[in-house]
């Protein structure tokens, strides 16, 4: 037995539901992420995969269920608590969500001097070392919109590395990427993942580099977990959700006639706010 | 029935709001007030540089219309006093009108324009562009972030700012004073100095200090509870501005009543 299962999974989910008003994303989700393991959530859109990453980060508050990270259970962490937590943790969002105000290397040391003593040669160092790593060495001055799509991505990683945290999450890290860019960023979870241990945590719906950089695989579907395994598993598996969504088949048409009607007349769920 | 549901139904929502604007507003001020002495840091960097945008980049618009409303003024207060020959009071009509009323009210109007829009289209936009989600994941709290090093600027330039625009009004008010009341530039500096007392520049300063807290809830309050997409960000500025200006006249009415009762006789 490894250090790392002495300390029991890195997440775990237990019986998590997510509602926005009247509508339940969730509907009581159970899962784990072992520690150092890069684990994938697949869904379509609507799933709630994004809903359950914002939970996971705290930006949502589930209405039942806990969540614990690294052991703790953070509906019951006071407020110094979860900010200790939270700087164990960093994000990488969908569209970077990079301080357009401040330079890409303010954006990364923003962190650094927040929460550390730091001295500002030594924050200008690690900067510049975070950088390098997602291959952005010498664009610390450039500013956000100065940077293309997948810069702008490396940067947000950059960002979220900032303090070494132990838990990395990216809401689908290959949005809006062409092909080859996308590879590079899945490349570069790779090799984060293989140079520091860390557990990532990845939302996507990009099949191809769900293969790539999962050592685990969840499944969800309609906001409840249809397959919770490991690459090869969910490859092996029979399950029919499991199998169209990995083989790529599209929806049925909507053929019972009542149905049809339903589609029609029925209650169209409100705009998420 | 649907009457006195809806007038409950908007009064609620008023109140809702105020108590809204009061925690935000409570929440910067405690970053302000109290946090500093428990050892966290103030950013006086960005409140600077707040600062120099609110209240440094204002003061050339502020200056020319507060200049043209003290003639204005002069000149509206001269038609009705030289019905009864006493021209020799439009420099205290310029004087007390500015200092107690009109200078805190043109700059806090031109302050809504120029800086509680921008702090709305601001917050709104990083709001869209999820910057606000990530300041929360770097466990950097929002209100201190970003709406702390406003609302000080804007405690701090808002006197300063209505000082300059009262100044600006009185001379405004001296050019038809010297030009069309038979003043000479001493006799209108002497007839203004003797009208005024330290109470009506302290009762216009009290004034503007309330209205940039109102002119900053309001703003980052309609920034940050901004919807999805990027439609929503026009609306909020909108918002901003609108609720802003209904605010600082409610806030307006209300210090002029209790200056008015509690005014020695």
């Amino acid at each position: 037995m490894s250090e790392a299962d002495k300390l029991g999974p890195a997440i775990a989910a237990r019986n998590l539901r997510v509602q926005y008003g009247e509508r339940e994303i969730l509907h009581g989700i159970s899962f784990d992420v072992p520690r150092n393991e890069t684990v994938v959530i697949l869904g379509g859109s609507g799933s709630g995969k994004s809903t359950l990453l914002r939970t996971l980060v705290g930006l949502e508050r589930p209405s039942s269920g806990e969540i614990r990270i690294c052991g703790k259970n953070i509906a019951s962490l006071s407020p110094p608590e979860w900010d200790e937590l939270r700087r164990k943790m960093g994000m990488s969002f969908q569209g970077g969500a990079l301080f357009g105000s401040m330079t890409v290397g303010d954006n990364v040391a923003l962190t650094l001097r927040e929460h550390t003593q730091l001295e500002e040669s030594t924050i200008e160092i690690v900067v510049r070392l975070k950088l390098e790593q997602v291959g952005l060495a010498g664009f610390g001055n450039y500013m956000p919109a100065q940077l293309s799509g997948g810069m702008k991505k490396r940067a947000a990683i950059a960002r979220a590395l900032a303090m070494d945290p132990e838990i990395l999450f990216f809401d689908e890290p290959s949005a809006g990427l062409d092909p080859i860019i996308a590879a590079g960023i899945d490349n570069l979870i790779l090799k984060l993942k293989k140079a520091f241990r860390m557990t990532v945590v990845v939302v996507t719906h990009e099949l191809a580099s769900a293969y790539l950089i999962a050592d685990r695989m969840i499944l969800l579907d309609k906001g409840v977990i249809v397959a919770d395994g490991t690459t090869a598993e969910l490859q092996a598996s029979s399950h029919p959700r499991v199998r169209q969504f990995l083989d790529r088949v599209p929806e049925p048409e909507l053929a019972e006639e009542l149905d049809y009607l339903q589609m029609l007349t029925g209650d169209i769920p409100p705009p998420r706010k | 029935m649907a009457l006195t549901e809806n007038i409950g139904e908007a009064t609620l929502s008023g109140l809702a709001y105020v108590g809204n604007l009061a925690r935000l507003a409570g929440q910067a001020g405690y970053f302000i007030f109290i946090a500093p002495f428990k050892g966290e840091r103030l950013r006086l960097g960005r409140a600077v540089h707040q600062a120099m945008a609110v209240g440094v980049e204002a003061l050339p618009i502020i200056s020319l219309i507060t200049f043209f409303v003290g003639t204005i003024l002069a000149l509206q207060s001269a038609y009705e006093l030289r019905k009864f020959g006493a021209l020799q009071f439009v420099a205290s009509a310029v004087a007390i009108s500015m200092t107690r009323e009109l200078g805190p009210l043109m700059t806090a109007i031109v302050v809504i324009g120029r800086s509680g829009s921008a702090f709305a289209a601001e917050i709104g936009t990083m709001k869209v562009n999820e910057e606000i989600d990530a300041l929360e994941t770097m466990a950097l709290d929002p209100v201190r972030f970003l709406m702390t090093p406003k609302l000080l600027a804007m405690l701090l330039m808002m006197p300063c700012l209505t000082t300059w625009a009262d100044f600006m009004g009185v001379l405004g008010g001296s050019v038809f004073g010297v030009g069309g009341a038979g003043f000479t530039v001493g006799t209108y500096v002497r007839a203004t100095l003797d009208a005024l007392v330290l109470r009506d520049i302290v009762t216009g300063l009290v004034k503007s200090v309330m209205f940039g807290l109102v002119i900053t809830a309001v703003g980052c309050h309609e920034g940050f509870s901004t919807g999805l997409g990027s439609e929503e960000v026009g609306r909020s500025t909108t918002r901003a501005v609108v609720q802003s200006i209904f605010l600082v006249v409610i806030v307006d009415l209300v210090f002029t009543a209790l200056f008015y009762f509690t005014a020695p006789r």
